[in-house]
């Protein structure tokens, strides 16, 4: 079994796009999608879900009124601003730490376990998902990703099954890191624009830095030519292989309106780039 | 007033609009342009400030002094993020799970844990076309974007016109950038993953309060499912930039709106003023 990891660094790029192709391309494989605070491979797979489970994440404090003497030290303690000068606490602002809880003298302040989303296991007609969604506000992203993470192990395990799928998040932060732990290759979609090529080196320093092996998908590669060739330089330079470079092509934006994987909607330059990707992928996993 | 530039889905042009609604006051008054996108910063590329200070962020992690540790295990006790371990004559502490929330060396009952700096990444300001520029970028590998946020936020001056250029997402680095924002705009496109993702950071900016409006880019891309959204909702869509190719070439080489195309300008300058409006109106209503 391999995992394989959608990423990009820059947000907007076309990891969804291409995730949701490869899953109409790929025949054995569970799909995870670990970008948790705007999850949209769901939008393309039209999945049924078949589980739905609550992510019970950390704590945040809570202040007894009734109790509360206002001296004032959980204000002092807190390093995170949490609590207002009206001795409540500000939920969205509360990392949870308990610094609060432990140190109140008359012990007027509890921690209450946190919901911090949902996660579902579904059915698609491409096979098996593993989605979640992230409450409004909430922390532990990264703990979120490991969780649907896991839970795409154990499905491709039981269904002796070859691949898993990973659509992962922008950013290079915690979610990201915690979806390239121990993945076999990272797929980064990057575009030709200074902002693409400025956040394609700082996740690939990311992949390196955590020893996952990354590879390069030029989307959008003839908007700006010079600067696409500038990428494949910069990968030849590091030895990153360029596995496919995909035409800019209104068929996208169409597709994705239709809500159907483009590989699906139209045989053309695009549609016949992610197959070379993958085949690509394949040849060196 | 601080405006934040939020947007849910990535790549639909926040940075964008921040720095040519910058560019467009910057002539008019004093202007603040805080990058918040700490993960993937670009507002420089499209502003390219002269940078005059640069400082570590760090934040305050435990360090032991062997010396006076009982091994009681008070601090892991205490520890919510499991970023302490004790063993019978051993005490590990792994960095990357601390949050630096200082409860651990404060409680040590033996004062074994003092607190060491370490750092999560860099804080840049500078100036550009006569805005005030400042922000953060977090060190490759590291988890946390949040306690950079908060600095690069420390620089907000209140009297002035300060605009955030925040992460995608609606988690909580796009919520530590957001909160205490006088308004958030909202920029997205009209497909279903834009739809889909603006309904979360509506949410998100509903959650905390703050009055918001849509910029709608790359217009005439999609479908109208949007605009039903927006007007169900009653959230006013304040600015369109259609789609078009020029304008995506701009961007792929660096160069503003307003500066590839100045007939913009007035348009940004509308946007704030509509801003200012809804703003007003919120003040006189409390």
């Amino acid at each position: 079994m391999k995992e394989v990891v959608v990423i990009s660094g820059k947000g907007g790029t076309g990891k969804t796009t291409v995730v949701a192709s490869l899953a109409v391309l790929v025949r054995s494989k569970v799909m995870v999608d670990c970008d948790v605070d705007a999850a949209d491979l769901d939008l393309l797979l039209k999945p049924v879900t078949q589980k739905r489970h609550e992510f019970w994440s950390g704590q945040k404090a809570v202040i007894d009124e009734e109790k509360c003497t206002q001296c004032g030290l959980c204000q002092d303690v807190c390093r995170f601003a949490a609590i207002t000068d009206e001795f409540r606490v500000d939920p969205v602002s509360c990392e949870g730490c308990g610094f609060c809880y432990h140190v109140c003298p008359i012990e007027a302040i509890v921690m209450q376990d946190n919901l911090s989303g949902n996660w579902f296991v579904s059915e698609t007609k491409y096979g098996p998902l593993v989605h979640a969604r992230l409450g409004i506000a909430q922390e532990n992203s990264g703990k979120l990703v490991a969780m649907v993470r896991q839970q795409a192990k154990l499905i491709a395990e039981k269904q002796g099954l070859d691949y898993i799928l990973s659509d992962g998040p922008p950013g290079i932060g915690c979610p990201v890191i915690s979806s390239l732990s121990g993945v076999n290759l990272a797929v980064i979609i990057t575009e030709p624009t200074l902002s693409g090529i400025h956040d394609l080196d700082r996740v690939i320093g990311v992949c390196q830095h955590f020893g996952v092996r990354p590879t390069v998908g030029i989307n959008k590669y003839d908007i700006n030519e010079t600067n696409s060739r500038q990428i494949e330089n910069y990968c030849q330079s590091r030895s990153i292989e360029v596995a496919a470079r995909i035409p800019y092509d209104n068929v996208v934006t169409e597709a994705l309106v239709q809500e159907v994987p483009v590989v699906e909607y139209s045989d053309n330059g695009v549609s016949r780039q992610i197959k070379t990707l993958w085949e690509r992928i394949v040849a060196s996993i | 007033m601080i405006i934040s530039i939020a947007s849910g889905k990535g790549g639909t042009g926040k940075t964008m609009v921040a720095t040519s609604l910058a560019l467009s006051l910057a002539d008019k008054k004093t202007v603040q342009l805080l990058d918040c996108d700490v993960e993937e910063p670009d507002a420089h590329i499209f502003l390219k400030p002269s940078f005059s200070h640069r400082e570590a962020v760090s934040i305050s992690i435990p360090k032991l002094d062997e010396e006076k540790c009982s091994y009681c295990g008070k601090c892991a006790e205490v520890c919510a993020y499991n970023a302490i371990a004790v063993f019978p004559e051993h005490v590990l502490v792994f960095p990357e799970l601390c949050h630096g929330c200082g409860a651990c060396s404060y409680l040590c009952p033996e004062d074994a844990l003092s607190e060491v700096n370490k750092e999560v990444g860099i804080l840049e300001t500078g100036q550009s076309n006569g805005i005030e520029f400042i922000h953060g970028r977090l060190a490759i590998g590291e988890a946390m974007a949040t306690p950079i946020i908060r600095e690069v936020k420390k620089h907000i001056n209140q009297e002035q016109l300060a605009i955030i250029d925040v992460a995608p997402g609606t988690s909580c680095p796009v919520v530590e950038a957001v909160k205490d924002s006088d308004f958030c705009l909202l920029v997205t496109e009209p497909t279903p993953f834009g739809l889909n993702d603006l309904k979360l950071a509506v949410g998100m900016v509903k959650k905390l309060g703050i009055p918001h409006g849509i910029v709608i880019n790359r217009d005439g891309a999609g479908n109208s499912q949007l605009e039903e959204y927006c007007a169900e909702q009653g959230i006013p869509i304040l600015l369109r930039v259609p789609l078009d190719i020029e304008i995506a070439r701009l961007y792929s080489r660096g160069i503003n709106l307003v500066e590839g195309m100045p007939e913009w300008r007035e348009a940004f300058t509308r946007l704030y003023d509509d801003i200012e409006q809804i703003v007003l109106a919120r003040c006189e209503e409390r």
